[in-house]
């Protein structure tokens, strides 16, 4: 009997799942849902090379030139999936209710809104692909823009509006930009590199009214000062998808928990991966959700193998990994810096100039690192997270692939 | 077979070496060097593991004869 997989969201988790069941022989069935009436396409340019024009949607096209029927995919987009059956193991979208042997959920994450400040043309969150072709027209428009959020998708859309010619401010609430992700430290020494570039930084301040007015929008901050814009773009966290699973028994506390190999323990084929996940690592006792394109990438590949075969060892954690391009420099991060309790500045002298690596530490044994325009150092980190390496041994590493001896910063 | 690599696509992710430093690295400047353009049969899995984890598809295999 032929089985079928349903995959229900069509970014880059939902489609790598699918071309890696082909690729690892599975012949039956797989029906991918979308939310958005769009092929589908990679997310991380939306902030940087698409707003920049340096790429177009073309080339950021998960599908490859066979697209759907290449891969033999059932593919429906503008398709939400609006409810799961695990007992009658179906699906429900576009009116239809789809039989499933495996259910993959990557139904991603949303971003918040402004105090429930719905968006609209001069106000944006940069998440699908029409927030982007908006946010673009707007730029050709001029017009000083606002981002609220000091986190990296609203770094990342100033330093594209910057090198558009824009005049941009980022409002943070914390004391320094980034300081959720990487800390206050190193929050300043990305602080300063949006300063060199020219962007104007409003930290410990929050917003307390959005007023549209009409050729752009009133921002009024918890300090009393008011400024006007073109466009506000916001940026302050997200949401995981998972409302449509209400009712459905499908355990969701702040994403869908799975187990180690992704997949949902109390229903019977059903796997979840990417950012709407909050699986636990191997080994640990944690659940946690993880918003990076490396881990949706790994996950599709973790899920596609247990489906085609369910006795496949489920495989070490690796060291999650981000990146962020900003003003030309690559801001790639390895471990958890939200998770430590030491971070340590560090220059190291490269042949292609300085290089600042932020090390952390969570009781004496290495956390975390952020590198900031190196990203030959990236993969030593990596391996040293997953070795469990002490950061004397990381340091030494970094000395190993530099000229020799590093200089402590703080 | 053999890889491939395009350095101008590249964008120093660096996801191809923490999948398999035997056959890439980075150069000081980000870059991907492949360090051994020819691969034993083998290694092809891992190889192709790294292939698949470019954000950018950067590096690609090619034929013996490419």
């Amino acid at each position: 009997m032929r089985e079928r997989a349903v995959i229900v969201g069509s970014s880059v988790g939902g489609i790598r799942t699918a071309q890696e069941l082909r690729r690892l022989g599975f012949e039956d069935d797989i029906v991918v849902l979308g939310a958005e009436d769009e092929l589908p396409y990679d997310k991380p340019p939306l902030s940087k090379q698409l707003l920049l024009g340096t790429q177009t949607e073309d080339q950021i096209s998960l599908l490859g030139a066979g697209g759907w029927d290449g891969l033999q995919l059932d593919g429906r987009p503008g398709t939400p999936a609006t409810a799961v059956d695990i007992d009658e193991r179906t699906v429900t979208a576009g009116g239809e209710e789809i039989e499933y042997d495996y259910l993959i959920i990557a139904t991603g994450v949303r971003p918040r809104t402004l105090g429930g400040l719905a968006t609209n043309e001069s106000v944006v969150s940069v998440r699908e692909l029409r927030d982007a072709r908006a946010l673009r027209q707007r730029l050709a428009g001029g017009g000083p823009m606002l981002v609220v959020g000091g986190g990296f998708i609203g770094a990342e859309v100033a330093s594209s509006a910057r090198a558009l010619g824009a005049d941009v401010t980022i409002i943070e609430a914390l004391e320094a930009p980034f300081a959720r992700a990487v800390g206050a430290e190193v929050g300043g020494h990305l602080a300063s590199l949006h300063r060199d570039n020219g962007v104007k930084l409003l930290t410990g301040v929050g917003v307390d009214a959005v007023k549209q007015t009409s050729d752009g929008v009133v921002v009024r901050l918890s300090d009393g000062t008011t400024h006007e814009a073109g466009t506000v773009v916001v940026g302050i966290g997200t949401m995981p998808n998972t409302e449509w699973l209400d009712g459905s028994r499908i355990p969701v506390d702040n994403g869908v928990l799975t187990d180690a190999s992704c997949a949902v323990q109390a229903a019977e084929g059903v796997y979840a991966i990417g950012d709407v996940a909050r699986s636990i690592d191997k080994g640990a006792t944690v659940y946690r959700r993880v918003e990076h394109w490396t881990n949706a990438v790994e996950q599709a590949h973790i899920v596609a193998k247990q489906i085609i075969d369910p006795t496949s060892p489920v495989p070490d954690a690796r060291a999650p990994y981000f990146w962020s391009d900003q003003f030309g420099t690559k801001i790639q991060m390895v471990g958890r810096p939200a998770e430590s309790d030491s971070v340590e500045l560090r220059r190291f002298l490269t042949p292609a100039g300085e290089k600042t690596v932020a090390i952390y530490g969570l009781r004496g044994a290495f956390a975390a690192c952020v590198a900031i325009g190196w990203p030959r150092s990236i993969a030593t980190c990596r391996s040293a997270w997953e070795r469990g390496a002490s950061i004397d041994h990381v340091v030494a590493e970094l000395e190993t692939l530099s000229s020799g001896a590093s200089v402590g910063l703080t | 077979m053999r890889i491939k690599a395009d350095v101008v696509k590249c964008q120093g992710y660096g996801n191809c070496v923490g999948v398999d430093a035997k056959h890439f690295d980075l150069d000081d400047d980000g870059l991907v060097v492949v360090l051994d353009e020819v691969v034993d049969p083998s290694e092809m899995e891992t190889v192709d593991a790294a292939i698949r984890s470019c954000p950018v598809s950067a590096i690609w295999r090619a034929g013996a004869d490419a």
